[in-house]
């Protein structure tokens, strides 16, 4: 009933709440055993964004579908941009498929904060769940763009001798890692920083634009002057891109030693993007 | 080992109000560079210690709170808005790390700062069980398993795969807590959300909440509404202005909240027999209420009677006079009058100059819940006349008084509204007279 009673320090306490935590302190067992959280926030995000829509998860289909053939139509057909001899279609399709995936996790984690103060002002879990799942959300509509692409891929390459996917398939894996890394480092580091300044939100999406557009999505890096190309070789999701293309279409200029520029990238902006965020979480909610 | 569960140690929590940075993202910047090269920070004026903003626009949620909550304890957190209750539950539920100082828990802490947090409203009731759970920290085993308990606990099983959105706000509160009450946490920490339902279900909550204390959970209430705290938990702490005011059993915690935000007083005195309400004649020295053992409270419980209890310094010799009150209700009805001409030993009798005590006892389960305060008077009797008043003071002195709802109070297992300004218990009898209506024979 008193207070200020001294407890002796060798207690078993199972939870120290302190002002700071050490900034290593990633405390993953807890996010181990939240893992079902994780799961089904994916799932509620798969499943809410499909209520009351009459197609559902078919918009999955459609929406590749029909930015790849207005690409089509203003790049190829009226711009005339090179495709490096590939059918239209299917080179802007192999590149939206891949960038997509990057895009969605970028600007899916960086309102992390910001999008979900509400839930983190009420309830404790480890808000690392959050960019957690949102990689993994973004990975089902990565699959299922995926599939799309090969069902065309295969159309295509019955149709057109162009088309040559080779062994760099199996570097799949790697191109998501590292694509899924650096869009949710980017997105947490920006998720924190919006905490403050919440212009950076504005800034995000011209940012995702630019970087687009000074990658390989829309054209060939064959076709970029050399005196520009180191600008698109800066661009840690150009290798990526290229590399995804020569694996499946068997067209692109650089060779996969250039991943690892790519890799390096993702790690550092990843541990950043952590230890900021880490940081953040614990009194966010004063802020935000 | 000790019992304790959670031990709070030297606790604040400041907030920055206004602006939180320099205004500026370069200012930002510049601070933080000059900072880490370990110059004075850019922006200050020369001699100033902390840049001004910091500095007088901090306000402190909590000071120096520290305490001690053992195993199986349910405490309650009081206070007027702004004390800092909502700041610490957010400590203990580590939504926000505070500014200095420990907090250790022992055991899974639930912690409900909301009703429904997560729910999503385009998911069905079903749907949002398992992600609610989840988000309480809940397995999906788990909730599997529990999954007909909660569906049962919240009454809506008609619904549950109805969108939660088209839910009326009654049917989203249970189910919410009926998440939240099947996790079973060893600390369950719940801050005002039992003021939504109606009361059969808040009766069911306090149920759940109280089984849970007696199985060894520990909870720890946030409430406005006094008789959730006086009923449930033994202990309460009342915050003011951030720091703890009081700590120790809910009754008095409560009383003393009472006086804090409305002004509620069980006693009142006087140092001086001329300061005190009165005339040359009779002064008041104090006039309290009390538990029988003389206890000053402002709060009791239904079924204890009251003592209302005044002491008076008589001036002149050779007067009678009669102390009395009135007794109103929070709406200013005038609930009974009572006086000391039942006092036969001393309604006639002429006093000597002195000090003097007057007790008067107000049964157990007589008044109704709510509040009361008493108008003091001291006249003397004309019997055939208007009495001289030698003194009046109205809201001398205020109470309230609560059901515990225990079931033997007059309200019995009645949970819903209960009508009346006065609650006796009164004798019933009914016997079978016959067992033949002679029409049908």
């Amino acid at each position: 009933m008193t207070s200020n009673i001294v407890v002796s320090e060798n207690e078993e306490w199972t939870q120290i709440i302190r002002p700071q935590r050490a900034w290593w302190d990633l405390r993953l067992g807890e996010l181990w055993q939240y893992r079902d959280l994780a799961r089904l926030m994916v799932w509620r995000d798969f499943v809410s964004a499909h209520k009351q829509t009459i197609l559902g998860p078919l918009w999955h289909l459609i929406k590749p579908i029909l930015s790849s053939g207005v690409y089509t139509v203003i790049f190829s057909n009226v711009a005339k941009l090179s495709t490096d001899g590939l059918p239209p279609f299917l080179f802007y399709m192999a590149g939206n498929t891949i960038w997509s995936y990057f895009s969605t996790c970028l600007s899916g984690t960086s309102n992390t904060f910001v999008s979900n103060k509400g839930i983190f002002g009420k309830v404790y879990f480890p808000r690392l769940i959050i960019p957690i799942s949102t990689v993994l959300s973004d990975l089902i509509t990565f699959g299922i763009r995926f599939g799309i692409f090969v069902v065309f891929l295969l159309y295509f390459g019955f149709s057109s001798s162009d088309v040559r996917p080779n062994l760099y398939i199996l570097l799949l894996p790697v191109l998501l890692i590292i694509m899924a890394g650096i869009g949710v480092g980017i997105g947490m580091i920006v998720s924190s920083l919006t905490t403050k300044y919440r212009d950076l939100q504005q800034v995000l999406g011209f940012g995702v634009q630019l970087m687009m557009y000074a990658s390989p999505v829309i054209y060939p890096l064959s076709t970029v002057p050399a005196q520009w190309r180191w600008l698109l070789l800066a661009n840690p999701v150009t290798p990526v891109i290229e590399i995804f293309r020569k694996a499946f279409l068997g067209v692109g200029s650089l060779e996969p030693i250039y991943l690892l520029y790519s890799l390096a990238f993702m790690l550092i902006v990843l541990l950043v993007g952590i230890l900021i965020f880490n940081r953040v979480e614990n009194t966010f909610v004063d802020t935000v | 080992m000790s019992n304790t569960v959670i031990c709070v140690e030297n606790v604040s929590k400041h907030y920055r109000l206004g602006i939180i940075n320099t205004g500026t993202f370069r200012g930002d910047v510049r601070r933080w560079w000059a900072k880490l090269r370990g110059l004075p920070d850019p922006d200050l004026k020369i001699g100033q210690k902390e840049a001004n903003h910091q500095s007088d626009e901090t306000v402190l949620a909590l000071k120096d709170v520290s305490f001690n909550i053992q195993q199986g304890e349910a405490v309650g957190i009081i206070g007027q808005n702004g004390a800092g209750k909502s700041t610490l539950l957010k400590l203990l539920s580590r939504i926000t790390a505070p500014t200095s100082g420990v907090i250790k828990t022992k055991g899974r802490i639930a912690s409900m700062l909301e009703v429904g947090t997560g729910f999503h409203p385009e998911l069905t009731g079903r749907e949002n069980i398992f992600v609610n759970g989840a988000i309480l920290g809940m397995s999906r085993a788990e909730v599997r398993r529990k999954f007909d308990e909660i569906v049962d606990f919240s009454g809506v099983e008609k619904y549950i795969d109805t969108p939660v959105k088209r839910y009326s706000s009654g049917m989203y509160v249970r189910l919410a807590f009926a998440v939240a009450a099947q996790l079973e946490p060893e600390i369950l920490i719940v801050d005002e959300v039992l003021a939504v339902g109606d009361i059969a279900f808040q009766k069911k909550c306090l149920d759940k909440m109280e089984k849970a204390g007696q199985l060894g959970g520990t909870v720890i209430i946030v409430s406005h509404n006094m008789s959730v705290i006086s009923r449930l938990c033994q202990r309460a702490i009342l915050l003011k202005s951030g720091i703890v005011e009081y700590d120790g059993t809910s009754l008095d915690a409560i009383g003393k909240y009472l006086e804090l935000s409305v002004g509620f007083v069980g006693y009142r005195k006087w140092d001086n027999s001329d300061s005190g309400p009165g005339n040359d004649t009779v002064r008041l020295k104090s006039i309290r209420v009390c538990t029988e053992d003389g206890k000053t409270r402002e709060t009791f419980d239904i079924r204890r009677p009251i003592i209302v209890e005044f002491e008076y310094w008589v001036l002149k010799e050779n007067v009678k006079l009669t102390p009395a009150f009135q007794l109103s209700n929070e709406n200013g009805m005038i609930v009974f009058m009572s006086g000391g001409i039942h006092n036969s030993e001393w309604v006639d009798r002429p006093r000597a100059v002195g000090l003097y005590k007057s007790r008067c006892r107000i049964p157990g389960n007589l008044l109704a819940e709510g509040t009361f305060s008493i108008r003091a008077i001291i006249n003397t009797m004309l019997w055939d006349r208007k009495p001289v008043i030698h003194l009046d003071v109205k809201e001398a002195v205020s109470f309230q008084v609560f059901d515990m709802l225990e079931g033997d109070s007059a309200r019995g297992k009645h949970l819903g509204a209960y009508y009346g300004v006065v609650r006796p218990i009164l004798d019933w009898e009914t016997s079978m007279e016959n067992g033949v209506f002679p029409e049908l024979a």
